[in-house]
Order: structure tokens, then sequence, then C-alpha cells
């Protein structure tokens, strides 16, 4: 007899959602973290868009959709922006601690237990049918048997390396972020996100500005991963020299620091193993674009639940036997995500004059068009090739990214 | 020589872990311990870091 049919290792939202959708579907179920408490401290900018409330199923709850985003205003490095807003909200900046507890008491109203404070140090298969946890509570260590891991440990995820599956990142597909969540700071649009770009400002990445109503944001900066070995800059630097240049923020008080890394790209080819699902960013399920991952996350924690309800009612645990979860997901988010992983290496290559030209020629009306998504598939192409013909190097690099 | 955790830079957010080749770091929520026997300094920890809290000595 198992401990638990199922443990999901890591309380983020991939995490929560397995464990509760486990739960829902009468299946023994234990989630373990190791910090001391949910959400904190966050790596995140908290952005959610209103497809994924969608998707997911998820309430807008106030006590945590603390501020509804309407659009976003990219900024050019010579300080042209675009802005893209629409009338209806587009999805909300969040306060993520606050979801992040709701997702846990729904997650055990539907029956599970979430333990907090503990950590996976060792994880050992016994047999077919059969992982052995080793976890540590303060001082003590104890032991936990189930049927199926699920790895929602993120970035640090030791659990499927422990067990066979090797979730290591390279350099060049993860980003080394850095935030403060500021207040007292002014000068944008709370209603829209901010975006801003440029070698100088943040190489292979942006900063950003995600409002969180009141003169409090997240600001923040993504970098690529190997940038500061060749810049001699980490990505705090990168984002004090740029606050300390803007009128609104450098007088600003910082409420929270937060760090972290962002995988981007480089998803894994097998999101199972024996006894063994991932999900989340532990599976490099990130957006390589924009860097979001909690939607995907929730997402992948879903299709892993399924899968899992599954392979407990059929008493079959292998890794042929879970294929088809990294099937499920890869059709459902991850061949649209490798799509995007294409886009990315096309903005990397970008270079601060390319980003100027762009601000510069695309006019307000016309990204508001672009924004309200009034522009047909055709209309959209001629107006890119029109701004595009004039500017040979970027012709020649969608031409390469396009094959 | 092995990689070295700052503990008044660090902010314990594992971005080290994810990217160390040997599985050398481990993050116990706050406290980074690092395995010196399995280390081979490569550097990727050094290099990822957002704060510069990890370094080779
Ligand atoms: C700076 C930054 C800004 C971001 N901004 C956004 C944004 O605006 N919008 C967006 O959608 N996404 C954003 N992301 C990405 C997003 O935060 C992640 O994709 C998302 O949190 C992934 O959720 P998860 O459940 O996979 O992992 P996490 O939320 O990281 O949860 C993993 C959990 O596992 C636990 N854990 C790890 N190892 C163990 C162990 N051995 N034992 C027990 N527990 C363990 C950790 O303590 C942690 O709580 C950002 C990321 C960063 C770094
Ligand atoms: S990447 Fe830097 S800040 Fe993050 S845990 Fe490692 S040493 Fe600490
Ligand atoms: S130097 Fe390389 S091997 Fe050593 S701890 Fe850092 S990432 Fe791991």
């Amino acid at each position: 007899m198992v401990d638990y049919e199922v443990i999901v290792v890591g309380a983020g939202p991939a995490g929560l959602i397995a464990g509760s959708d486990l739960a829902k579907a009468g299946i023994k179920t234990l989630i373990l973290d190791k910090k001391q408490e949910i959400g904190c401290p966050k790596r995140c900018a908290e952005g959610l868009s209103m497809n994924w409330f969608k998707r997911l199923n998820l309430e807008v709850k106030p006590s945590f959709c603390i501020q509804p985003m309407h659009g976003a205003q990219l900024y050019s490095p010579n300080g042209k922006s675009i802005m893209f807003k629409k009338e209806e909200c587009q999805g909300y900046v969040l306060e993520r601690k606050t979801m992040e507890k709701e997702l846990a008491i729904q997650a055990v109203k539907n029956g599970a237990k979430l333990l907090m404070k503990n950590q996976v140090i060792g994880a050992t298969r016994l047999n077919e049918s059969e992982i052995k946890l080793e976890i540590r509570e303060n001082d003590e260590i104890k032991y936990y048997t189930c049927n199926i891991v699920i790895a929602c440990d993120a970035v640090d995820s030791l659990t499927s390396k422990m067990l066979g599956l090797n979730t290591k990142l390279d350099l060049r597909e993860i980003d080394a972020g850095y935030q403060y969540e500021m207040t007292g700071i002014t000068g944008y649009d709370e209603n829209l996100l901010h975006l801003y770009f440029g070698i100088e400002v943040a190489p292979r990445g942006y900063i950003w500005i995600f409002p969180k109503r009141d003169g409090t944001a997240n600001v923040g900066i993504g970098i690529g991963g190997y940038i500061s070995s060749e810049t001699k800059m980490n990505a705090k630097q990168y984002l004090d020299r740029w606050i300390a240049s803007q009128p609104g923020l450098k007088d600003g008080s910082i409420i929270e620091v937060n760090a972290g890394t962002i995988p981007v790209g480089g998803f894994l080819e097998a999101m199972q193993f024996d006894n063994l699902l991932v999900a989340g960013d532990a599976g490099h399920m990130v957006d390589p674009v924009h860097g979001g991952g909690i939607g995907i996350a929730m997402e992948g924690g879903r299709i892993a639940a399924k899968h899992a309800i599954k392979a407990i009612k059929e008493k079959k645990y292998s890794k042929t036997d879970l294929e088809g979860y990294t099937k499920e997901w890869y059709e459902t988010r991850g061949n649209e995500l490798k799509k995007r992983l294409t886009a990315r290496h096309l903005l990397e290559e970008l270079k601060d004059d390319d980003f100027n030209y762009l601000a510069e020629s695309i006019s307000m009306d016309e990204a508001l068009k672009i924004g309200n998504n009034s522009l047909s598939g055709l209309e959209k192409t001629i107006l890119f090739t029109k701004k595009l013909i004039t500017r040979p190097g970027l012709i020649t690099l969608l031409m390469k990214y396009m094959k | 020589m092995a990689a070295k955790n700052n503990p008044n830079k660090c902010l314990y957010c594992g971005g080290c872990v994810g990217v160390c080749p040997v599985q050398a770091i481990t993050l116990n929520d706050t406290k980074i311990v690092i395995d010196k026997n399995k280390c081979i300094n490569c550097g990727a920890c050094v290099k990822i870091c957002s704060v510069s809290a990890m370094e080779l000595e």
C-alpha cells in the first residue's frame, strides 16, 4: 500500500492546479513545497491575460485580480513608443500570493493534503508501481511512497533529475530576471503594461513596468542567461541604471525585491518518465517570446493531472504508458510555443536601429488598428511589407526565419 | 576550487540550481548548499545569477 496515490512536488500554479484536479477526481493526493509560505517570495511580474482565465475556467476575483490591463505600450531605445490599447479588459496584474493561497484552499477543499516547508531531497523508484520520496521537514527526515510523482518544482527541479529525467537548462535557453515591486512611482498609464527594449536597456530581453494600481508596480528586467558574463553587468545593474534614468521612478520606494530565472525554449522532449510527469517551469513550459508562464503552468498541471488519474485507474505507470501526456501537451500548447520560439530568435537579432525604425514607422493609427485587431491578415501583411521594404536588413532576417 | 554563494546578496531564486550540469547546488528554502566534491567549476551558476551572488574561488 502506498501512502498517497500521487505526490505533487511544488505548490506553484502548476502544482496547485494539478493537486486540485487530482483530489477532485478522488485520488489520494499530497502537495509538498519547500518554501515557508505559499507564493513567497514571488518570482514573477504577475501579468495574466484574459485568455487564460477563459481557458482555465478561472474566476476573476477582485481579491487577486488587482489591476485590469487594457493593452501594452512598447518603447524603442530612442524613446518612441507603439501603443496597443483596447476598450475591453485584456487581462490582469495579479496579487499572486493571494491567488496561490486561494488555489491552495480550493485544492484542500477538493480533498488534497498540502504541506509547506517540506522539501523533497531524495527520490527512488522501488518497483514499477512505487516511488519513495525522502522529505526534510525542519530537522526531521521522513519518507512517503506513491504511485506517481508530478514534478512542478520549477527551474530548481531536482525531483525529475533524481528519477532519471534530465531537466538541465542551457544558458542560451534561460533568462536571468530581477525585479522590484515599487511604490510612489509615476509617469506611466496604469491600464497598460510597459515594455522597454534596446541593447543598452536590456540585452536579449526587456524591462517591464506591470502596474499594480495606486502608484505601485512590478518594475523588472529579463536578460539572456549568458549576457552578464559577456557585458560584465548583471540584471540588477542593468535595472538599477535604467531606473536611475527615469524621472517618474528614480525616487520611488522599494517594497519587495525579487529574482528568478525564466526558461525560454528548450521544452523537454518528453514531459514524462517512469512514474513521473513534469509540468510548469520544471518542464520549461513558458512562452519563449515574453516569458509568461503562469497560465501555461496551470494548463500543464491540469493536463498532467488528467493523465495521472487515467494511469492510477488503469494501474499503468511506465514512461510508455504515460506518453499520452507529452503528446497531449504538445498538441494543446507545445507545438504553438515551438513556433513562437522562432519569433524569439528573430527578435533577438533585432538591433537598436531596427527597434527605433519600427517604432517610428508604424504610426499610432496603424498601431491602434493592429492592437484592436481590426486589420485582416492580408492588411497586416501589406502593412508590414510596406514598412520593411525600405529596410533590407529586416527583410533578410525575416526571410531567414520564415523558412 | 568550487563555486561559493554570498548569502548577503543571494535572493534564493534557484536560478543557479537549474543551470548546474552536475547538480552540485541545492536550495533549501533560504539556504544555498554547494557540494564541493561535485562542482566542476564550469561557472554556469556565476553567469546566470542576476545579482552576482555566486563566485568561483
Ligand atoms: C522575473 C520573472 C517575471 C515573470 N513574470 C511573469 C508574468 O508577468 N506573467 C507570467 O505569466 N509569468 C511570469 N513569469 C513566469 C512565471 O512566474 C512561471 O512560469 C510560473 O511561476 C511557473 O509556475 P510553476 O508552478 O511551474 O513554478 P513555481 O511557481 O516556481 O513553483 C515551483 C514551486 O516548487 C517548489 N519546489 C522546488 N523544489 C522543491 C523541492 N525539492 N521540494 C519541495 N518543493 C520544491 C518551489 O518552492 C516553488 O514554490 C515570470 C518569471 C520571472 C522569473
Ligand atoms: S541565482 Fe543567485 S540569487 Fe538566485 S539562488 Fe542562485 S546565487 Fe542566489
Ligand atoms: S561552477 Fe558549475 S558545477 Fe560548480 S556549482 Fe556552479 S554550475 Fe555547478
